[in-house]
């Protein structure tokens, strides 16, 4: 290895497998976690804090920052983990996760955790909100963005459609939705509960440009997000990423099963699971 | 839908997957209901993707036709209901109590109970028993909220018999229900008979003197055990009372109850503020009884951590409810009404536990 090589910053798989490990380890301390749900949208969200959002983890708070609305907030562990990162706080908090007195609940709460931008945890008001946010940095006209992350489950939610019909007929270009599409719900796979595809359709019908993509594809979430970016320029309409993903991804035994939405991996699926994540940094 | 889960290849026993440590109880909310069905066929069940973890599973086998898959659209679900029982059937429909009750008010009031339909409305892992899934989560709020809505009866059992028995009480009442669940499987048993709880009346746990403790659901075992270990100890001999039936309250029999007492102490997994304990001060008030009133449960948004913890550090587990009724016993007419369960009560039980939680998992290392 080239001292060059060894000095590099680290690349995006290799961050998005250290989250996977925290996401694993946050559900050892806990004795529980949502791995389907927080594995499948932690390489849209390691994209996004590393190459779309305009954070200052010195100043969380920032008026002028870009925001993001976790609203499947069942997927929190990913988010702490990516702020971890970032350097919002220092990861050794996280041993605290779910335990008494703690910030960090197993659903987010912006008014404990720095670079959470908004509280989470029943599902159907994070779009709405994100609304918000955006119409407001459309009023200061500094151009930031507001990104929502939704589950596909979630948009069984009425008010969904709500902000997303607002957001069409009041051309919010600076809203992005991303949806994470991993298939799953609780009580089975979304086509079996309650199947709302062609998903594209609606969104188009509300007035959304629409791009899908495959959410494991750092190459391809790169270019939705740029494309976003550039329509907000131009003051188009608000975009929404239907990005295909796979619930539990990254520990193969879990893999797209609605039975691990929640659950337990302990001892030698642990270390086996943790061995597997680490295999997929490296490369 | 059909309702299969997918066995997962896992390595080591102490991992578990959506269906928990334990399984599936053998006796259920579903069961319940499915029995019923058996028999009447205006009955049916409804989720919002949370078939398993409200424990309706069994209804959802054994009666698929009947059988209401909403997704994950709470009020949409009880909307259905309300159309349901406009034409004749008995919806139970079910989700956790913070989406079944306060996200769906408008629904519950407009739909159901000003239309006083048959809906059943069935709120499970209430008060903070969702613990560090946080506010979110926690039903603190619902009786205070449902309370105050015409038409609604609100019923609150203490474990599965109850729950069988208020079920079976109330299947004809002709106006809309609202059940408040624990975790929904099988809490500690209070009960060894339905013939223990009636409808419409609350139901004496442990009969003495001096303290009256007024629970209600999950609050009544812990309530119970605690008076057993005050009698055992020679501090007090407190009366337990379950108000299972909040809606109608049973306002003239807890006045007269609390007029043979020195003091009340109510225990609720609720703010304090428009819960039960409310509902006791108003009864007493109405009846002209004078004796004070402690309210026990909570008072702002609860913090976040596992169940017991938070029932410990609350004062809501059988020591804490103890201490709460020693200290009612010892000064039953104190002055103004400051909480019995204080912020230094708060402060040394998470500092208990935040100091047992530092030496705990030391394997665990985030970078």
């Amino acid at each position: 290895m080239s001292i060059e090589s060894a000095t590099a910053a680290p690349t995006r798989e290799e961050l998005a497998a250290q989250v996977r490990r925290t996401v694993l380890l946050e559900a050892e301390i806990a004795g529980s976690g949502h791995y389907g749900p927080s594995l499948s949208c932690t390489d849209l969200l390691v994209a996004l804090y590393t190459d779309l959002l305009r954070v200052d983890p010195a100043d969380p708070d920032a008026a002028w920052r870009d925001r993001l609305v976790l609203s499947k907030g069942h997927a929190c562990s990913a988010l702490y983990a990516v702020l971890a990162q970032r350097g919002f706080f220092a990861a050794d908090l996280l041993r605290t996760y779910t335990r008494l007195g703690t910030a960090f609940g197993d659903h987010p709460d912006m008014k404990k955790v720095p670079g959470v931008d908004f509280s989470a945890g029943a599902l159907g008001h994070g779009l709405s909100v994100a609304v918000g946010m955006a119409l407001h940095a459309r009023l200061r006209a500094d151009g930031a963005r507001t990104v929502a992350i939704l589950g596909d489950g979630e948009l069984n939610e009425g008010q969904i459609w709500e902000a997303a019909g607002f957001a069409g007929a009041n051309r919010l270009s600076g809203l992005v939705a991303i949806v994470d599409v991993n298939t799953v719900c609780v009580d089975g796979t979304t086509r079996e509960v309650l199947d709302y595809e062609p998903l594209g359709d609606k969104w188009a019908a509300f007035g959304w440009e629409v791009e899908r993509i495959d959410g494991h594809d750092f190459d391809a979430i790169d270019g939705a997000l740029g494309r976003f970016a550039q329509r907000h320029s131009d003051g188009g309409r608000p975009t929404v990423i239907l990005a295909d993903t796979v619930a539990g991804k990254g520990v193969p035994p879990i893999e797209g099963m609605a039975e691990w939405h929640i659950g337990y991996l302990g001892g030698a699926d642990l270390d086996a699971a943790l061995l597997t994540v680490a295999s997929t940094g490296g490369n | 839908m059909t309702l299969l889960r997918q066995p997962t290849i896992l390595q080591d026993p102490v991992s578990f997957d959506h269906e928990g440590k334990a399984g599936y109880p053998s006796r259920s909310i579903g069961t319940i209901l499915a029995d019923l069905a058996d028999d009447d066929p205006r009955i049916m069940a409804g989720s919002a993707d949370l078939t398993w973890s409200t424990f309706l599973a069994d209804f959802a086998e054994r009666h698929p036709d009947r059988f209401v898959q909403a997704g994950i659209a709470e009020r949409n679900m009880l909307g259905i209901a309300a159309g349901l029982a406009s034409c004749g059937a008995l919806p139970y429909v079910s989700t956790f109590s913070a989406f079944a009750s306060l996200q769906s008010l408008d629904v519950i009031r407009n739909d159901a109970a000003y239309t006083n339909l048959p809906v059943r409305i069935i709120g499970t892992h209430t008060g903070v028993s969702m613990g560090y899934f946080g506010s979110s989560h926690h039903a603190i709020e619902d009786i205070g909220a449902l309370r105050s809505i015409p038409n609604l009866t609100v019923l609150s059992p203490a474990d599965h018999t109850a729950t069988e028995a208020l079920v079976r009480a109330t299947v004809d009442a002709s106006g809309p229900v609202y059940l408040r669940l624990g975790r929904g499987a099988s809490g500690p048993d209070v009960y060894e008979s339905q013939g223990e709880v009636v409808f419409g009346e609350a139901a004496t746990v442990r009969r003495g003197s001096g303290v009256l403790v007024v629970a209600t659901g999950i609050t009544v075992h812990a309530a119970r055990d605690a008076a057993d270990a005050l009698r055992a100890a020679h501090i007090a001999e407190p009366t337990v009372v379950d108000v299972h039936t909040i809606r109608p309250f049973p306002a003239e029999q807890i006045a007269a109850l609390a007029a043979a007492h020195e003091v009340v102490v109510v225990v609720e997994d609720h703010m304090v503020d428009g819960g039960l304990g409310t509902s006791v001060i108003t009864a007493l008030s109405e009846h002209g009884v004078a004796v004070p009133v402690h309210r026990h449960g909570l008072r702002d948004f609860a913090i976040f951590g596992p169940p017991t913890h938070l029932y410990r550090y609350y004062g809501l587990d059988a020591a804490g409810i103890a201490v709460v009724v020693e200290r009612a016993a010892q000064h039953p007419s104190a002055g103004p009404r400051v909480p019995l369960w204080g912020e230094a009560d708060m402060r040394r039980e998470l500092e208990a536990q935040q100091e047992a939680d530092r030496v705990r998992k030391p394997e665990v290392v985030f970078e």
